[in-house]
């Protein structure tokens, strides 16, 4: 969460920078943990909607964990009885199949090829976004003009069409390939709306004075320009990884993806074209999976939520009672139209 | 230039692109569809040197030519709409698309518009009333639906009401033995049979519409031009409707052109579960058939759908705003 480059964010840049003369590396080293970790922490856990996030998401990377160290069975058929119901009997928590798979065993298998397949189509768009976005904004003119006709092209594709037609060719199994292709157009929107962002900046007077000063493109965009977008960039990294997981599940579930082993997208499947759908009897078997996609996006969506605080220098100077007087934003910028 | 000018002659240009683009697929793609269907062929028994005559027959492409050559005839043939013949229908490839394109985009324009005023008047009702219960609850009701997906709702809609009560049918567009005509039983039918799907599309959108209007509405309703009007004396609905609503949705309206093109992307989703015989049922049908001229052709038609779609969308913004010219920035 606290990777941004430098904290020009609060304007306080030029103070740190005549201080660092004086400071001892350890105080350096204190500093950076004060102003990077402890203060972004407490502020986002006083945020009920955080708290709950990360506590959320905390559970999926347990799940996790739980399947690297191999702490709980692998799923298989016939391991326990058929259609058991959740909490019917302990040693199968949350009830199993058609053919007596553990349901929990199916769900903690396949929690870090999502995690990792999540993660990687989140850094793919946001990364490649960015950099298109900054880059066009900044620049403007001709390569403005370029990459803007180039990303107006992407966007006139409909992601999950070219998706499944890029699957047949690549049948992306690894999750981070897999991840890649779920996102291979998404950068588009998002760079767009990163320019338009990054637009206004430009014009603002202390890029205008770098410029002045002679620094290269680069140093503004990452000095001047990055830190400002920062926390529209973190909040879209989490829709992006968001929009990964229910497309993902989506094409699972109406079985154009390959698959080896279960996942929660295959699960629901076959809950679903498996009689799930005719009887009561089955239906926890249906659920399982969909709670454990929409926890997953729900984790995603408060942490998005209450980042929007993390980044907003105002609620951070109160917190730490540099100032009294600041009203509460509203989270105008946080969600986007999806 | 003229703005209307400039976005109606980018329509074919893009059209173009798209096109290309599908080609650039079918062809060039390794392990696309055209080596896939050249092995199906194989495996099929058809003899090798015939191979490329029944490919011929199939997709407006001769194989033997030079790709420039085939690059051209490919176009020609979309141009004529001839996007070749589909292997699982044994028809054309375009008689289905002209049969499931009217269906997807009723689904899509109908579930949009619905989403998008609900979402704004809910939104615009949370500004109105920030802080309020009405707000919180609404607020956490957003943040629930934006984490659920649309196919969540279908497969839960279709559990409880379709298959348990059996209040709506499980698929179809209209029911059997009805035939198109201008009569209200067909008329209920066809709504009988897309309110599910209408209904899973709407309710999945409202929480990030809702969302985005109640964040813009309490933006504007702090501007000063909105405190002059009140000083102005202008009756509430005025300034509820021509200042504080126009300002508040503009800025949603950017956002169109990607809602439509997640929207229509989703209809494959959507339209499967539903068996709703659209587009996207027809390139997932198309998909596990190995028909690759139908999938094919369905793409193109989807994606010029989106194009044709945004174009319309862009138009009426003139109407809300009549500054539409982005003017050229210098280059540094």
């Amino acid at each position: 969460m606290s990777t941004e480059p430098d904290s020009a964010a609060e304007g306080i840049d030029w103070r740190s920078e005549s201080s660092n003369v004086e400071m001892s590396r350890r105080d350096q080293l204190s500093e950076l943990y004060e102003q990077k970790i402890r203060v972004p922490a407490v502020v986002a856990w006083s945020d009920d909607r955080t708290r709950l996030g990360i506590l959320i998401l905390s559970v999926y990377l347990f799940m996790a964990l739980v399947d690297v160290l191999g702490l709980w069975r692998d799923p298989s058929p016939n391991q326990a009885d058929r259609f058991l119901r959740p909490f019917e009997n302990m040693q199968y928590p949350l009830g199993t199949t058609n053919s007596g798979v553990d349901l929990l065993a199916l769900i903690i298998d396949s929690t870090p090829f999502i995690l990792l397949m999540v993660l990687a189509g989140g850094v793919w768009a946001t990364t490649l976004a960015v950099a298109v976005g900054t880059l066009s904004g900044y620049k403007g003119g001709t390569v403005d003009t370029v990459i803007t006709t180039i990303s107006d092209f992407f966007m006139a594709i409909p992601g999950l069409p070219l998706v499944i037609v890029l699957a047949i060719a690549l049948s992306p199994e690894n999750p981070i390939l897999l991840g890649v292709v779920l996102t291979i157009n998404y950068w588009a929107g998002l760079g767009r709306s990163i320019r338009s962002q990054v637009l206004s900046i430009r014009e603002a007077s202390y890029v205008e004075a770098s410029r002045t000063m002679g620094t290269s493109t680069p140093r503004i965009i990452i000095k001047d320009v990055l830190p400002n977008i920062m926390p529209y960039v973190m909040v879209n990294f989490v829709l992006a990884a968001r929009y990964t997981i229910f497309a993902a599940v989506g094409l699972y579930f109406i079985g154009v993806l390959p698959y080896s082993g279960q996942n929660w997208g295959v699960t629901l499947s076959n809950a679903y074209y498996q009689g799930g759908l005719f009887s009561m009897q089955a239906l926890h078997w249906l659920l399982v999976p969909i709670i454990a996609i929409v926890g997953l996006a729900f984790g995603l969506i408060l942490l998005s939520q209450g980042m929007d605080r993390i980044f907003n220098p105002r609620v951070r100077t109160r917190l730490t009672g540099e100032s009294e007087s600041v009203t509460e934003d509203t989270d105008a910028s946080t969600t986007e139209m999806i | 230039m003229n703005y209307y000018l400039k976005r109606t002659a980018q329509i074919p240009l893009t059209i173009l692109a798209v096109a290309t683009l599908t080609f650039g697929l079918i062809r060039l793609l390794p392990g696309g569809p055209f080596t896939q269907l050249r092995l199906e062929l194989l495996q099929q028994g058809v003899p090798a040197e015939q191979v490329d005559a029944r490919i011929e027959a199939l997709q407006n492409i001769r194989p033997d030519a030079p790709l420039w050559q085939q690059y051209l005839d490919y176009m020609v043939g979309v141009a004529q709409l001839d996007l070749g013949q589909s292997i699982s229908l044994n028809e054309p490839v375009i008689d289905v698309l002209a049969r499931s394109l009217p269906w997807t985009v009723f689904l899509v324009v109908t579930s949009t518009i619905l989403m998008f005023v609900i979402g704004v008047v809910i939104g615009a009702l949370q500004a109105y009333w920030e802080g309020s219960r009405f707000d919180r609850i609404t607020s956490g009701g957003s943040i629930f639906l934006l984490s659920v997906p649309y196919y969540i709702f279908a497969v839960i809609f279709l559990f409880f009401l379709a298959f348990q009560l059996q209040l709506f049918p499980t698929g179809n567009a209209v029911a059997r033995g009805v035939d198109a005509s201008l009569s209200l039983a067909y008329f209920s039918s066809v709504l009988h049979h897309a309110t599910l799907p209408i209904l899973a599309f709407t309710i999945s959108g409202i929480g990030s519409t809702a969302l985005n209007m109640r964040g813009n509405g309490i933006q504007v309703l702090g501007e000063e031009y909105v405190e002059v009007a009140r000083l102005r004396g202008l009756s509430n609905n005025r300034i509820a409707t021509r200042y504080v609503a126009r300002n508040a949705i503009l800025p949603m309206y950017t956002g169109l052109l990607l809602l439509i093109g997640f929207r229509l992307g989703g209809t494959v989703v959507l339209e499967e579960i539903f068996s709703y015989p659209g587009l996207g049922y027809y390139m997932i049908q198309a998909v596990n058939a190995n028909d690759y001229p139908l999938m094919m052709g369905c793409f193109l038609v989807i994606t010029v759908t989106l194009v044709v779609g945004v174009y319309i969308a862009d138009l009426t913004y003139g109407l809300i705003d009549p500054r539409i010219s982005a003017g050229d920035s210098d280059e540094y």
